[in-house]
């Protein structure tokens, strides 16, 4: 007898269709309670296509074939010490930023993608929010595998986990994903699922592996690869997502509309951390962080805003603030963590004078009048032994979290402070973007963890730096500080007299 | 309300985690040196609400911009203060709740002359 053989597309609807029923005990609202309170309106939700129709067992196949490669290249990576074949000692500190600030947001995409694969009652989305949920899992999973290998010889590292809940700068992906996770499901698909992983994601894995790629980093390039078929799933559900909302029913476009302004703002904040990562971090550049938002931005963001004006989606509010700042958002977050280097769990450095020259040639307009003589400033006092420092903490936006360094619109000599009441407070902002988001749900952000107001109200470990900077369970004087003199730089340069040695 | 809550008692459950209450006995000042971007954003402080301005200039900001290069040369006499959005000129003598400042007040002030690190506003 001869057994036969569905065809992909009708062994993908009986993998995926009709596994759901009406229920009966309890009323179907009572099941899934958390997907009509957003407002939103779906009129069919059989009409949710996956472009990818996978099936959760061709899903468990592939996920484990990558598995096998990534793991085999992870081994060789360590046997042949690749750790001492990037570029310089400096990008250990990439990696650290990735594993602190990115990493435990895979953690939270997975059980944020959880909660919607739980909650949505259309099969469809359901299906596919839980294979997203399984990939971010796994994301973070072989990132930690990936990275624990840097940790047996680079500083910084081990207590990632613990310093992502307490750590000032890591308050700003963290926020941001709480965020996320404690709004509704459609509200969460639209942050993370499309404005972060459809619209931004290029600016976050491109520079990220590209950097990796530049500087020798193989294991991390290996780990980029093996998601990276994960990421086009992830995009492809992030463009469906919108898409299904806006064909459902007109009255969702402006809740949807609202979503994107917020939620593209909010990653255009959280990117500035890969914006400084690119023109500041990597010993060997890819490209700037203005180049890289010109492409993955203006002209890939351009021509997809395009498409979506069918729908009657508008660019998201503000992506002109955005663009004009892609000229100063580097300089001024490195400037951040130059002068507080002492509260920081990764190294920084004074850039060389061919790293300004650089710097000078990516931003001709503004880089020699506004940060160069910042610059030449702070190494004139290093010079003097006077090396800079904040010694106070700064004030941060209470939306974004960041330290209220950004500048006017159209002034780069200007802090840019907005400000507004709610019940009788004052609450401060970096922005109009940031300020539009507290003004649109003021409840929600008046509970805002700001890290600088938590120390000062005693809940940090302590009333002194080293109080909190042990409460942040940072190792001082290895994790924190300058590259130069740290046990990082000690370790490179041993490595690197010991390559001497025996090609001599 | 604004928020879109699943709970329709979401407001009951509100946690002001930033109230003046919080901050025993002390209100949050921030101040900021315009033109002078060295220092990234504004610095905050959380300090009684009766202490004297004067205070405030000599043994808050003095020494938390000492660090730069043109702080030395800071004529206070001829600084112009801006409180809230307002530009004023406060009395020193008076506590900083008298010169009209409250939890999470912004003091910005410009040093004339000095405009950062060869004028660049570092």
């Amino acid at each position: 007898m001869t057994v036969k053989k569905l065809g992909l597309k009708q062994r993908y609807a009986h993998m995926t269709r009709g596994l759901d029923w009406e229920t009966t005990y309890q009323p179907m609202d009572k099941v899934f309670p958390y997907d009509t309170f957003e407002g939103i309106k779906i009129k069919d939700w059989a009409a949710w296509e996956d472009p990818f129709r996978l099936t959760m067992d061709a899903y468990w196949k592939f996920q484990a074939e990558k598995e096998r490669k990534l793991y085999a290249v992870l081994d060789a990576f360590a046997l042949n010490n690749g750790q001492t074949n990037i570029s310089d000692g400096r990008y250990a500190n990439v990696v650290k930023l990735f594993l602190t600030g990115i990493s435990p947001e895979e953690y939270q995409a997975h059980r944020g993608f959880a909660f919607a694969g739980r909650h949505l009652r259309g099969v469809g989305p359901r299906v596919a929010a839980q294979q997203q949920s399984l990939d971010e899992l796994r994301h973070i999973q072989t990132q930690i595998h990936t990275i624990s290998h840097y940790n047996k010889y680079f500083d910084g590292i081990g207590e990632f986990p613990h310093m992502h809940d307490r750590v000032w700068y890591l308050s700003v992906p963290k926020s941001f994903f709480d965020d996320a996770r404690t709004a509704g499901p459609f509200e969460f698909m639209i942050a993370i699922g499309f404005a972060f992983e459809y619209v931004l994601t290029n600016l976050l894995f491109v520079p990220f592996m590209s950097g990796a790629a530049y500087n020798g980093d193989m294991s991390t390039v290996t780990f980029g690869f093996s998601a990276q078929s994960d990421e086009s799933r992830h995009m492809t559900l992030g463009i469906e997502v919108i898409k299904f909302l806006l064909e459902q029913h007109p009255d969702n476009l402006p809740i949807v509309q609202k979503w994107v302004d917020k939620w593209f703002w909010r990653g255009h904040r959280v990117l500035g951390l890969v914006a400084m990562m690119m023109d500041y971090m990597l010993p060997k550049k890819v490209m700037s962080w203005k180049e890289a938002w010109e492409i993955y931005f203006t002209e890939a963001g351009g021509a997809l805003f395009q498409d979506l004006a069918r729908y009657g989606l508008k660019v998201p509010k503000y992506a002109d603030i955005a663009t004009a700042e892609a000229e100063h958002i580097s300089h001024q977050n490195w400037a951040i963590f130059y002068q507080y280097t002492h509260a920081a769990a990764f190294h920084t450095w004074m850039p060389d004078k061919e790293h300004l020259d650089w710097l000078s040639e990516k931003y001709p307009t503004t880089f020699d009048k506004y940060y160069r003589p910042r610059w030449e400033m702070w190494a004139q006092m290093e010079k003097e032994c006077k090396r800079f420092y904040n010694m106070a903490l700064p004030m941060l936006c209470n939306t974004c979290q960041i330290p209220m360094g950004y500048t006017e619109p159209g002034d780069p000599t200007t802090i840019c402070f907005r400000e507004t009441q709610f019940r009788g407070e004052t609450y401060h902002f970096c922005s109009d973007g940031c300020k539009d988001i507290f003004d649109g749900e003021p409840e929600k952000f008046a509970q805002s963890w700001l890290p600088v107001h938590q120390i000062f109200q005693g809940n940090c470990g302590g009333a002194t730096v080293p109080d909190v900077l042990n409460w942040y369970r940072m190792n001082v004087g290895a994790d924190n500080m300058d590259y130069v003199g740290s046990p990082d730089e000690k370790l490179w340069n041993e490595w690197q007299a010991g390559k001497v040695k025996a090609a001599s | 309300m604004s928020v879109t809550a699943i709970r329709p008692d979401y407001e009951a459950h509100i946690e002001f985690r930033d109230a003046l209450a919080n901050f025993h006995g002390n209100m949050l000042v921030y101040v900021h040196w315009e033109e002078h971007l060295s220092f990234c954003s504004a610095l905050a402080f959380p300090l009684p609400a009766a202490m004297p301005f004067a205070a405030l200039v000599d043994e808050v900001i003095k020494p938390h911009y000492a660090a730069h290069p043109e702080a030395a040369g800071i004529d206070w006499s001829k600084v112009v203060w801006m409180i809230d959005g307002e530009k004023k000129q406060p009395d020193l003598d008076k506590s900083l709740a008298d010169n009209g400042m409250r939890h999470k007040s912004l003091v910005r002030f410009w040093t004339p002359g000095l405009n950062g690190f060869r004028g660049s506003a570092s």
